[in-house]
């Protein structure tokens, strides 16, 4: 039997969404394990949102507070965890990919001498030992690794752990687990975006991006705007939002790809979404090929109209 | 200004990945290698700094086999001094090992930089750099987008969900470059010729047993055949349909 740790982020006192996902799973694995789920928190003071871990799987929630720890700083965040992580034994520590989970999550395994498997999109327990699967080459591939050295250290990709609630008996147990949309400081990030509306050289020039902001917008705070290699490479969006194997790989549960054709590297980036809408005038456009449901036409009419349908089912 | 900027040999994002024999790694025939696309921002920020500071050196170094001689000899002609190859049959499937192999390399050096690209866009493991850093107990800071450096002192930025971080940090420091952070040159025909003259050292590699067992490589699961809901905006309410009733994603 042995126990796990998760652990979670917050931005500016309050619990980021994709803590939920980080303890929903740890808790798979403790599950695995016979253990249970010790949630950490690094924050200034009491961090809103921990009362709600309860529900999704956490037996206990840590906060170590320190003036220091109202943001992230590698070093202080590197040993805290680390510390944490050897004191209290456990059989596995899962972050959550995340900017910081990808910056952290190696350091605390450098730390610990132990393997760190990034990225994960399943998680499980197999005679003992924690078994890890995990996309490479963009996710053009799978690989199934096991881990040997103890604990376990493992992140988590964003949106593939969907938070479960649970009826496990837990002090946070009767709290509501209704996590908020757009309580996060910020805009929504491609990576963690429950929806992702991508343009690609299809939308022409630049300025027509304003199309994709308004479909955007029209999903209420939910849906953030990527873009293809080449419109980035043409410097018509920040690097930040490019969908790729040279960008990010993203696994939104609706992705709509709007004048792309669909480049082996950008299908890689994106092909493991959930669902996938596909809007191009050129019906043999290979993204056709792995999307759900597809429009063939003029995205200056399709688009528009689809942000009008949209807006009339938020109104 | 002493810069270290560790490469990978890289399959190139075009390739379509097949799997081989032994059902846990890529088929590499007919592959395409290529240097590691981040590394590209690495190499030429290595260079950026060398410049602007009038002096110093940069070693390229590379873990992996023979055949990644030609991905170093690819960095030297853009103004690297000289090459190390740390050889090896495979790369580690446990980051940690590459990194300790790499540390070692990297220990006496005397570096004022170690320049990484912020993750090998094969095994996608975005750890060895950080994990270098932890090693050597040197600062670090990871996927960065904008550098300024004066005298003994660094800022970074880097960009996390919905914002930027600013870091401050002292040299030595080790850095993992994004894609932003400056625009990669190409390579004179001069510049070519003159790095086949270029020191190109060749070690073996060293490396624990590591703590991950790779116990297959999959093929994505297949997505279920889409199809076309119809031409033009008059086919966006069936969309809508579909999304709420079907894919129920609305």
């Amino acid at each position: 039997m042995s126990n796990v740790l998760a652990v979670l982020e917050q931005r500016d006192g309050t619990l980021r969404k994709v803590s939920h996902e980080v303890v929903t799973g740890a808790r798979r694995l403790a599950d695995g394990l016979g253990g249970t789920v010790e949630a950490l928190v690094l924050g200034a003071g009491a961090v809103r949102g921990t009362d709600a871990l309860g529900s999704f799987g956490a037996d206990t929630v840590v906060t170590a507070t320190n003036p220091a720890f109202a943001r992230y700083a590698p070093e202080g965040f590197t040993q805290a965890v680390a510390e944490r992580a050897k004191a209290g034994g456990f059989g596995a520590v899962v972050f959550a990919a995340s900017a910081t989970g990808k910056d952290l999550a190696p350091r605390v395994a450098a730390t610990l001498g132990v393997a760190l498997a990034a990225d994960a999109t399943d998680v499980a327990v197999e005679g003992g030992k924690v078994v890890v699967t995990r996309p490479i080459y963009a996710g053009k591939a799978l690989l199934k690794v096991k881990l040997t050295t103890q604990p376990a250290v493992v992140s988590l990709r964003p949106n593939v752990f969907t938070p479960v609630e649970r009826p496990k008996a837990g002090a946070a147990q009767a709290v509501s687990v209704d996590a908020p949309a757009g309580r996060e400081a910020g805009a929504l990030d491609v990576a963690e975006a429950p929806i992702v509306i991508s343009g690609g050289r299809g939308l022409k020039e630049p300025a027509n991006f304003k199309l994709l902001e308004e479909l955007a917008r029209a999903f209420g705070g939910k849906a953030a705007v990527g873009a293809s290699r080449a419109v980035v490479d043409a410097g018509w969006r920040p690097h930040a939002d490019q969908v790729g194997q040279t960008g990010k790989t993203v696994s939104p549960s609706l992705y709509i790809a709007v004048g792309i054709s669909g480049a082996i590297q950008h299908l890689a980036g994106m092909r493991t979404s959930k669902t996938i809408v596909a809007i191009n005038k050129d019906k043999d456009a290979p993204i056709f090929k792995v999307a759900d449901y597809g429009i063939v036409g003029d995205l200056f009419e399709i688009v528009p109209k689809l942000a009008e349908e949209i807006r009339k089912l938020h109104g | 200004m002493k810069i270290a900027v560790c490469i990978k040999r890289v399959a190139d994002s075009e390739t379509r990945v097949k799997i081989g024999p032994d059902g846990k790694s890529l088929d590499e025939a007919g592959v395409k290698f290529v240097l590691n696309p981040y590394d590209e921002f690495a190499v030429e920020e290595a260079l950026r700094r060398k410049e602007a500071a009038g002096a110093g050196e940069i070693a390229v170094i590379a873990l992996g086999p023979a055949a990644a001689q030609e991905t170093i000899r690819t960095a030297l002609p853009i103004g690297a001094d000289r090459g190390v190859l740390l050889q090896a049959d495979r790369v580690p499937a446990d980051g940690l090992e590459t990194a300790k192999a790499l540390a070692a390399e990297l220990k006496a050096g005397g570096w004022d930089l170690i320049l990484f690209g912020k993750m090998a866009i094969d095994d996608y493991n975005h750890q060895v750099g950080p994990m270098v850093a932890e090693l050597l107990g040197l600062p670090c800071v990871t996927s960065i987008g904008h550098l300024e450096l004066a005298g003994r002192k660094g800022v970074a930025e880097r960009e996390v969900e919905g914002g930027l971080e600013v870091v401050e940090f002292p040299l030595p420091v080790v850095l993992t470059a994004d894609k932003g952070l400056n625009e990669p040159r190409y390579p004179a025909l001069k510049g070519i010729m003159a790095a086949k003259k270029k020191p190109l050292e060749v070690k073996p590699a060293t490396f624990g047993p590591g703590g991950v067992e790779v116990l297959a490589m999959l093929p994505p699961p297949a997505r279920q055949e889409g199809r076309i809901v119809g031409e033009g905006a008059a086919a966006v309410p069936e969309l809508i349909r579909l999304l709420r009733e079907e894919a129920k994603v609305l």
